[in-house]
């Protein structure tokens, strides 16, 4: 049977990964987001992942405003890096699971989550920069992807409340699949930051703190934070951070936070970090 | 639940809503274009001629020419699409923030390294409103 191993919850800044492809990682600026990602690429290399849930929101990148899906699951075989205006990234192609993904997606929509199935897309910053973050520059990612994409750029976004429940709707499916597979959930996105209008640059270290604090230990009562106060307390972009509650939906109602690091800035976003194993009695 | 209008309040924001959707669909259609290398040549070498391919308006024509991030995101652009014309011309995300916050490129990145915006006097233009006229009395 596939078994969830662990959430992490990942900051997903373009910048962070524009300073790993040009090499600036030991700069000053970026030396100190990289040294604090380092536990966590241990964490991750010794858990061994054989599939990683990975869910992230498109910038405008595959979905444009002709049709935007709620929540969409990739079951293709590979997903290519985007161009997004400035070249690819030189990053692997994503690879996918389509037989677990097809499962998953089965499983949510007749536990009626109404997903929309994605059979070809390009893989923007949202979804590769968390997995350089736990990789680093290899040739081929370890694992195989599948990306769960959630619609945060037009408003309104899915509440925190839904979020957290597909994330335990995915639970269920994971826990009913056949086959014996170790599978990471990867929540990404936030910190707090807005990056339009003339209040760019906000950063609410106390309302990241919070979140960090209570996504282990009181996950229910940050799914009912409303949208009006992401927007207005992390920023209008930081309302990314809901994502994290499908991550940790994902997990079991007791969960031990094995690692957090929290650091502003990263361009104009706070970075957050958090891994949460599932509690062991 | 919050609808479009409870967010008028927040200052310096222009939520990404049913309004600004309909308002700026055109430019950020044209914005994303430019994630084909070709097509950010043809833009670049000739601006107007390649504007005429999509329904602007005036005003978000002159915005989208004149660079003003902030302008063109009054007019209905989403900076997540607004960043591929950014990058087109060589503008990251961090140079289009310190403009659209008035900023000089150095002042911004300060503001940031020192811990960012702060969210005191920053929740609402009320919030704002009063701590002006505390200062002033």
């Amino acid at each position: 049977m596939a078994k969830i191993i662990g959430g992490i919850g990942c900051t997903h800044v373009p910048a962070i990964g524009a300073a790993i492809d040009l090499g600036k990682t030991n700069e000053p600026y970026w030396k100190r987001v990289f040294e604090g990602f380092q536990r966590t690429k241990e964490i991750v290399a010794e858990l061994k992942p054989d599939v990683i849930i990975e869910i992230y929101n498109d910038h405008g990148t595959a979905f444009s405003l002709q049709y935007i899906p709620t929540f969409s699951l990739g079951v293709a075989p590979e997903f290519k890096p985007a161009d997004e205006g400035w070249g690819a990234r030189p990053v692997p192609v994503v690879k996918g699971d389509p037989e677990f993904a097809w499962f998953i997606v089965e499983s949510l929509i007749l536990n009626e989550f109404d997903m929309t199935i994605i059979n070809e897309m390009e893989v923007d910053h949202g979804l590769t920069v968390p997995l350089s973050l736990m990789f680093g520059q290899v040739k081929e990612w370890p694992c195989p992807v599948i990306p769960l994409c959630v619609n945060v750029v037009t408003f309104p976004p899915p509440t925190g409340k839904r979020c957290f429940a597909l994330g335990r709707a995915i639970r269920k499916a994971v826990q009913e699949y056949p086959k014996d597979l170790r599978v990471l959930i990867l929540g990404t996105g936030g910190m707090s930051h807005q990056i339009h209008g003339e209040r760019c640059g906000l950063i609410n270290k106390e309302f990241d703190t919070n979140f960090l604090d209570k996504i282990s230990s009181d996950p229910a009562s940050l799914a009912a934070i409303p949208h009006i106060e992401y927007i207005r307390e992390a920023g209008a972009e930081g309302i990314e951070t809901v994502m994290w509650l499908i991550m940790r939906g994902a997990l079991d109602d007791k969960v031990d936070e094995i690692y957090r690091f929290y650091h502003v800035p990263a361009s104009n976003t706070a970075v957050g970090n958090i891994v949460l194993e599932n509690h062991v009695a | 639940m919050n609808k479009s209008e409870d967010y008028k309040d927040i200052p310096g924001t222009y939520l990404f809503d049913r309004t600004a959707c309909a308002k700026g669909y055109h430019v950020n259609m044209f914005c994303m274009s430019l994630m084909k290398p070709e097509n950010r040549q043809k833009f670049l070498a000739d601006q107007k001629s390649y504007l005429d391919q999509y329904q602007l308006t005036e005003a978000q024509r002159q915005a989208i020419l004149d660079r003003n991030w902030l302008r063109i995101i009054q007019e209905g652009g989403n900076i997540y699409y607004v960043s591929k014309l950014g990058a087109t011309h060589g503008f990251s995300f961090e140079d289009m923030a310190s403009s659209m916050s008035g900023a000089t490129k150095e002042n911004y990145r300060a503001m940031m390294l020192a811990g960012g915006r702060h969210i005191e006097g920053n929740r609402s233009k009320a919030e704002q409103a009063a701590l002006a006229k505390e200062g002033k009395s």
